[in-house]
């Protein structure tokens, strides 16, 4: 599929009477993207700028906003929420990234080459997405009553002896955290790991073999560059939802951790729009920040 | 008290239709005479469409069994719309079409009622309007003050006009809510899990219940639970916990933040299904905690107790407002609705829950006796208590937490409120959070 599609890509010049058809072709979708993004985000940009106070919003044009959200970060001593709540935030994109991106290579790497028939493929790629058939939060909550003082796991490691008093931090903690991350968000990595190994020419690997290359070589020197496209992708996935995320940190953490999307959302609940909207446009351009840094790595485009 | 919540409409309703499949004959009975009635008492309603009276508040009013029985006594039908504490507020200042009732607490309407959204309620449309309780109108309980810090519904609940944007200083004719209910919160233990008796807010904070104890995430609400505890701490006095300072601000986090980096919380928590799960699963001995959700964590067979302090109580009340552009019909059967509320029905089906409702003499006539001494007397149940839906709350001999309305509603301490400060507040809340 990929080699059909990249020269029709590569054809940018004009062929009379295309161009009408394109725009036209393009048109539903922009008008979407317009109506449903770019809009509403040129309104949160504005009211960024705007003034408020305990019950409306004060059309202005001023940086209070923007200087609130970062009040006190100039003191050396003790780190300010917000560098705080990004800290955090950071942190747990890392970590949650670092762990879905080897665990989704892994099970990518065995359905894509140990695999061999098409169908137990078929049938094993099906299994892993069967647990996203719930809703994220009740995948989430399930973990309580495993991980509880009470629960499951301390039940079993008090019933063998094996510590005396339940241990604390598996739940309400950032090991909870991480925890509940990479078990919702693994699937966004297999996905595009396993769609770009799959489109590897089996030729190359064999090439490799009879160049006397280890399995450690092989997939290090051709495996891993040739899915780059796919790694980019789930990354993207992986780090974007946790940037944003709010709910998760909030449940498994026993709402004692701060994201950034949690205090946007406070603010949002105070009617302290404004605020909010600073928050988010900040939030927002370190994503873009991080997007624009990674597609550095590769040209999706073009390896699409 | 804000997303007091779905679960509880959930579970109600669950157990309503239960109890409404037990007991067919009687219901459809009752529904044929009540049809007869309400077709015979109110002509006027029946002869034209009927209303639908959109009705945004959160769930604790919200009962499916309360909109029922409303429209098979007079045929208007109530469509609930049911958001929590924080978007009832945000629906009302930004969107104030999008309802024809408001149900919303007293401390909301700082925000709301400068927005001019809100129409003053003539009380001489109001049946009971003279027999409301004297908490709201003059703050006395048995004829004695009770605590007015923070935004003390007498503070807000006459307006100058119909159309007016400020709050009078004296009574009017115009109230901005007609109160619906209220309560007072106190900390919720587990009996059986701290084995001693607790008797003040201080104990929240308490080092012996480090990793077991867990407070309210809403900045506005939980403020004032911390600022129970720092007095109790002996560390501040407030002149107004409900309107700090910055500096009274600045202490009570930094109370907070301290007990948080020692590990004091376990979770925080910020509706109620979290504060049932958490008590219920022992994750949690102590925490803020609002009555029904101890009823609920009771119902599961665990003791838990609402536990009365000899600091006293922080109270909470809601009432119906109506939205200033509310005319014609639709207000006539808004106004047939807040008469009905006061009537007694719903009154004493609140009662039975576990809240107070506003009229009491009305709700009285509606509970048998042994309901009412137990409820609102403090005595011990001479027979089994059951809730609306027919589960059994306490056991024949038990006395209600608190004790009789006297003792628990004269003990309130300070009420829910928006302070002046609230941004700052809510800034140093998250700052609480990040800690």
């Amino acid at each position: 599929m990929n080699t059909s599609v990249a020269p029709t890509l590569s054809a940018v010049t004009p062929e009379p009477g295309r161009s009408m058809a394109a725009w036209w072709q393009a048109t539903p979708l922009t008008l979407v993207f317009v109506v449903f993004f770019l809009i509403p985000l040129a309104l949160i940009l504005m009211v960024s700028f705007w003034d408020f106070n305990e019950y409306a919003l004060l059309p202005d044009f001023t940086f209070k906003n923007y200087i609130s959200v970062f009040d006190g970060c100039g003191n050396t001593t003790d780190m300010c929420v917000t560098f705080k709540t990004y800290l955090s935030t950071f942190k747990f994109s890392f970590l949650v990234w670092l762990i879905t991106l080897v665990i989704g290579f892994t099970v990518s790497y065995f359905l894509a080459f140990y695999v061999r028939s098409s169908g137990v493929q078929t049938l094993l790629f099906v299994l892993c997405t069967i647990p996203f058939w719930t809703s994220n939060v009740i995948r989430m909550i399930s973990w309580m009553p495993l991980l509880g003082r009470n629960g499951l796991v301390n039940q079993t490691l008090v019933g063998m002896g094996l510590v005396n008093t339940p241990i604390e931090w598996l739940l309400f903690s950032d090991f909870s955290v991480v925890l509940a991350f990479v078990h919702l968000y693994t699937m966004f990595m297999i996905v595009p790991i396993f769609n770009s190994m799959m489109r590897i020419d089996r030729s190359l690997i064999e090439a490799a073999n009879d160049s006397g290359a280890s399995a450690w070589q092989t997939l290090w020197n051709v495996i891993v560059p040739l899915s780059r496209t796919g790694i980019i992708i789930g990354s993207i996935f992986v780090i974007t939802i946790v940037m944003g995320d709010f709910v998760t940190i909030g449940v498994m953490g026993g709402q004692q951790i701060a994201s950034v999307g949690k205090i946007i959302q406070v603010q949002t609940s105070y009617l302290q729009f404004p605020l909010a909207a600073a928050n988010a446009v900040i939030l927002l351009s370190l994503v873009l920040m991080i997007i624009w840094a990674l597609t550095r790595l590769v040209d999706i485009r073009k390896e699409l | 008290m804000t997303d007091f919540s779905k679960k509880i409409t959930d579970i109600a309703s669950g157990i309503a239709d239960g109890a409404l499949n037990a007991s067919v004959p009687r219901r459809s009975l009752l529904k044929g005479t009540a049809g007869i009635l309400a077709a015979g008492v109110f002509p006027a309603v029946h002869s034209a469409e009927p209303i639908v009276l959109r009705y945004l508040g959160t769930a604790v009013n919200q009962d499916k069994a309360i909109g029922e029985k409303f429209e098979k006594d007079t045929g208007i039908k109530i469509q609930y719309v049911a958001v929590t504490t924080d978007d009832v507020t945000k629906r009302a200042v930004t969107a104030p079409n999008s309802f024809d009732l408001i149900d919303t607490e007293y401390f909301s309407l700082k925000k709301i009622v400068p927005t001019g959204n809100l129409k003053g309620i003539d009380t001489k449309r109001i049946k009971n309007a003279d027999k409301i309780t004297s908490l709201f109108t003059t703050g006395k309980v048995a004829g004695k003050l009770v605590g007015d810090q923070g935004t003390a519904p007498k503070k807000v609940i006459y307006l100058e006009g119909e159309k007016s944007k400020v709050f009078a200083k004296a009574p009017t004719q115009f109230m901005s809510l007609i109160p619906t209910t209220y309560n007072a919160d106190t900390l919720g233990i587990r009996p059986d899990l701290i084995k001693r008796p607790i008797d003040s807010w201080a104990e929240l904070l308490n080092p012996e219940f480090k990793g077991k104890a867990a407070i309210l995430n809403i900045p506005s609400i939980g403020i004032m639970d911390a600022a129970m505890v720092v007095e109790a701490m002996g560390l501040y006095k407030y002149p107004d916990k409900g309107n700090m300072t910055k500096k009274e601000i600045d202490l009570t986090i930094k109370t907070l933040i301290e007990a948080k980096k020692a590990g004091q919380f376990r979770s925080l928590w910020k509706d109620f299904n979290e504060s049932v799960n958490l008590m219920a699963s022992g994750e949690v001995v102590i925490q803020s905690m609002w009555s029904p959700a101890v009823t609920a964590v009771r119902t599961k067979g665990i003791a838990c107790n609402f536990q009365p302090l000899k600091e006293g109580y922080r109270a909470w009340a809601a009432g119906f407002g109506l939205p200033a552009t509310l005319s014609g019909r639709k207000l006539d059967g808004a106004y047939e609705f807040i008469n009905w509320f006061l009537d007694g029905w719903a009154g004493a089906y609140l009662n039975r829950q576990g809240y107070y409702s506003a009229v009491l003499d009305t709700a009285k006539s509606k509970m048998e006796a042994y309901e009412w001494a137990y409820w609102m007397e403090g005595k011990a149940a001479t027979q089994d208590i059951k809730s609306p839906n027919g589960d059994v709350l306490a056991k024949a001999g038990a006395v209600r937490d608190g004790g009789s309305y006297e003792a628990r509603m004269g003990g309130i301490a300070c009420w829910n409120a928006v302070m002046d400060e609230n941004n700052y507040m809510v800034q140093k809340w998250n700052e609480f959070v990040a800690a």
